[in-house]
């Protein structure tokens, strides 16, 4: 028994190192024929793990794009994901196994904190980034080649309220929020803030976290009992779904408003969508929509995927095309040197404007954050429908 | 010199080799950067490697020497790591030499753990066994927690504090910046840590340990460990020879922490959990209960081997998982054990009889 656990081991090992070390081989082969080779992008994201939906989705839609582009001939790109399972310290070694690997082009993080860490990466070795999801604003803050797709939480948060208060959709507003989320409590401050600003007035704040998330009973009797119209709920949807459950369950039936995160409730395995009826959310992408961009990603993303794409699948593939539309706007090839690249990509992107899946007349400023305009959705009988 | 080394006493052996293991390895990968021989992703672990080890040492006292199962050792970690970031950026313009920064915010780091340390002490250290576990198990989770709603922030009048209130309550003056910002931790941290300050904590920690170790108060907490009744039967003061291991072992693994989070852009409150406990609690049990050396090189191997399995994409971690399993098994393997000892037999028998023979007439 001993002796085959020995073997085992020495058997695991051998395999182990023969994986890195022919991994470690490849890299080397393929920046030596850089004249046609295709230009590199990397990107870190949580693969593995409790956020690895997210990681999954813009790595798959990041790879739609891909193979899109280099079916037209032409250019050519080379998309590689790393596992960052959702760390700093993780993504810092993915970041650097790309670098390895020879990355060109970076995708950032798909999430904020490893993107914070990362972004600081790419600007000190001077590699462009575009991050499809990453929301936080210290990941582009003071770095001239970092670039966001998504809206930046703050101004998810100040949207959220601007919408409100434009539309009266309420008078009285509760929020729940997730507090040790980065991605909810950011879009609450900034969400609180712009509220004082238009007089919206808030009744009841309340928090839950990562541990607490399965039961909402005392954030919801003190939204009913203040008296609140509407509730602001800046969070993922799988918390989302069990509020509008146990809303209904004690007879309280506010209208709800959610941002990006809840985009992906109706797809939710064994959610009631009728529960869902009203709920009105700010996203930039919206699955079901009928243009033909839209249409044609989700057909080849349900066909690879088997799933309905969200937002973070439309993030990624936009990253892509960004990317391309900047690279041959500003003749990059792929023998040129990563600074060479990394300028080039800076100046077309403060420049240009782009039309992808997740807004027309995309435009972005010289600190790297987005300008787009939020669609606002409501559901209806199971759909999402433009809320105009 | 042979002879001269053997009449050295076993501890002051031991130490020799694991001080020379410590510098051989930074000599080596010094020569290997120089030449370029190094690519950037075991260059960027230079620094996280550092920061376990020191807290696999740092552990290893608590759990290896006093004998005391700690589940929370990440907690100490957390709290080095954010007092002394703070620090650290509070105090930019006060220092300007970084390496200087360095060393004032890893002993800002390393008292205020040694201070929770202290307190959390006080209550756990008084059970044992299982329970004292469960205990340190859940301290540690509080300072998680508590950290999540900490705020903190700098401007010319000095620190700011909040507690479950956001940013904006910490009343800063408009040329402020936030520091510790809630769930959102710390972003913006300049990159002070490089291998050598690690380096030199490592041997900072190894000297400390193993000090503590020889002394006449690591004898009474062996004593404790071997057999508690016997010990305080002859008068050693249990509690407080259980909390100054306790204390050191959390004042370093407070600098560890500070080394740790000045390498990394941000930290976030949520990275200290239970995982990283039991992360630096397999590198101890990896690398022996009690031995030192045992620690240093499976924390550097440990760290090291995730990124090395990237060529199996998704299943890394499974992979990782057995690698682990295999390892424990063999390590605790009677023959796997007596390998170098049979080799080195092996390779010396015509050596040491000839020796026998000599000595002998």
């Amino acid at each position: 028994m001993k002796k085959f656990s020995i073997g085992l081991l020495a058997a695991a090992l051998a395999v182990a190192l023969a994986g890195c070390t022919s991994g470690g081989d490849a890299s080397p082969d393929a920046s030596g024929n850089a004249g046609t080779a295709a230009i590199k992008i990397g990107g870190t994201g949580p693969l593995t793990g409790g956020a690895a939906i997210y990681g999954q989705a813009a790595r798959n839609g990041a790879q739609i794009a891909v193979d899109e582009i280099n079916a037209l001939g032409g250019i050519q790109l080379e998309l590689n994901y790393q596992d960052d399972e959702h760390d700093a310290e993780k993504a810092v070694n993915a970041y650097n196994t790309l670098k390895d690997w020879g990355m060109q082009v970076s995708l950032g993080s798909v999430t904020s904190t490893p993107a914070v860490a990362t972004s600081v990466e790419s600007n000190t070795d001077r590699i462009f980034s575009l991050t499809p999801s990453a929301s936080a604003v210290a990941v582009t803050e003071g770095k001239d080649n970092v670039f966001q797709m998504c809206f930046a939480d703050p101004n998810q948060g100040s949207a959220s309220a601007q919408y409100i208060f434009d539309q009266k959709l309420g008078s009285k507003i509760a929020v729940i929020y997730k507090n040790d989320d980065v991605y909810s409590t950011g879009i609450y401050t900034t969400f609180k803030t712009k509220a004082a600003e238009l007089g919206v007035e808030i009744v009841s704040e309340t928090t839950f976290t990562e541990d607490s998330q399965q039961d909402f009973s005392v954030q919801l009797s003190d939204a009913k009992s203040k008296g609140a119209d509407l509730i602001f709920l800046p969070m993922y949807y799988t918390p989302a779904s069990l509020i509008f459950q146990q809303a209904k369950s004690m007879d309280f039936s506010p209208k709800y408003f959610g941002v990006d995160g809840m985009d992906g409730i109706l797809t939710l395995e064994g959610f009631d969508v009728t529960l869902a009826e009203g709920v009105m959310l700010l996203t930039p992408f919206n699955a079901d929509a009928n243009d033909d961009r839209t249409t044609n990603f989700v057909s080849k993303y349900q066909a690879a995927y088997n799933e309905i794409p969200n937002q973070f699948a439309a993030d990624g593939y936009d990253c892509i095309y960004a990317i391309w539309a900047a690279i041959q706007a500003g003749g990059i090839t792929a023998d040129m040197a990563t600074p060479e690249i990394n300028d080039i990509l800076i100046a077309q992107f403060t420049s240009m404007d782009f039309d992808g899946l997740t807004g027309d007349q995309m435009r972005w400023d010289a600190n790297g954050q987005v300008t787009k305009a939020p669609k606002g959705m409501v559901i209806k009988a199971g759909q999402y429908v433009g809320m105009d | 010199m042979r002879n001269q080394m053997r009449k050295l006493q076993k501890p002051t052996r031991t130490a020799i080799f694991t001080y020379a293991l410590v510098i051989a390895a930074f000599v080596i990968v010094q020569i290997l950067v120089a030449g370029g021989n190094v690519n950037s992703t075991l260059a960027g672990q230079f620094v996280p490697i550092c920061a376990y080890v020191v807290m696999a040492i740092s552990l290893n006292l608590t759990v290896g020497i006093l004998g005391e199962l700690s589940l929370g050792h990440a907690g100490f970690m957390s709290v080095g790591a954010f007092s002394g970031v703070v620090a650290g950026m509070s105090l930019g313009g006060a220092i300007p030499s970084e390496p200087l920064r360095l060393t004032v915010s890893m002993i800002i780091g390393a008292a205020c753990a040694g201070v929770a340390g202290f307190l959390i002490g006080i209550p756990v250290l008084r059970l044992n066994g299982d329970y004292l576990a469960i205990v340190t198990l859940a301290f540690g989770e509080i300072i998680k927690n508590v950290i999540n709603c900490l705020t903190v922030g700098v401007d010319s009048g000095g620190l700011h504090f909040g507690f479950l209130s956001t940013a904006d309550a910490l009343n800063l003056e408009p040329s402020g910046t936030v520091i510790i910002n809630g769930p959102m931790g710390i972003s913006g941290i300049p990159k002070l840590a490089s291998f050598t300050a690690g380096f030199i904590l490592i041997l900072v920690t190894l000297f400390i340990v193993m000090n503590l170790v020889n002394s006449r108060s690591g004898r009474a907490i062996l004593a404790l460990r071997e057999n508690r009744i016997a010990a305080v039967s002859v008068g050693i003061f249990a509690t407080k020879y259980k909390l100054m291991a306790f204390v050191v072992s959390a004042a370093l693994a407070g600098a560890a922490g500070t080394l740790y989070a000045m390498n990394f852009s941000t930290i976030v409150a949520t990275k200290f959990g239970f995982n990283t406990s039991i992360l630096i609690l397999v590198f101890v049990v990896l690398g022996g209960l009690g031995n030192i050396a045992g620690s240093i090189i499976a924390a550097t191997l440990l760290t090291v081997l995730p990124e090395m399995l990237r060529g199996f994409s998704d299943f890394r971690m499974l992979i990782y998982a057995i690698v682990l399993i295999l390892v424990m098994l063999a390590t605790n393997s009677a023959r796997f054990r007596a390998l170098p000892g049979q080799l080195a037999s092996k390779l010396r028998p015509a050596r040491t009889s000839a020796k026998e023979g000599a000595t002998g007439e």
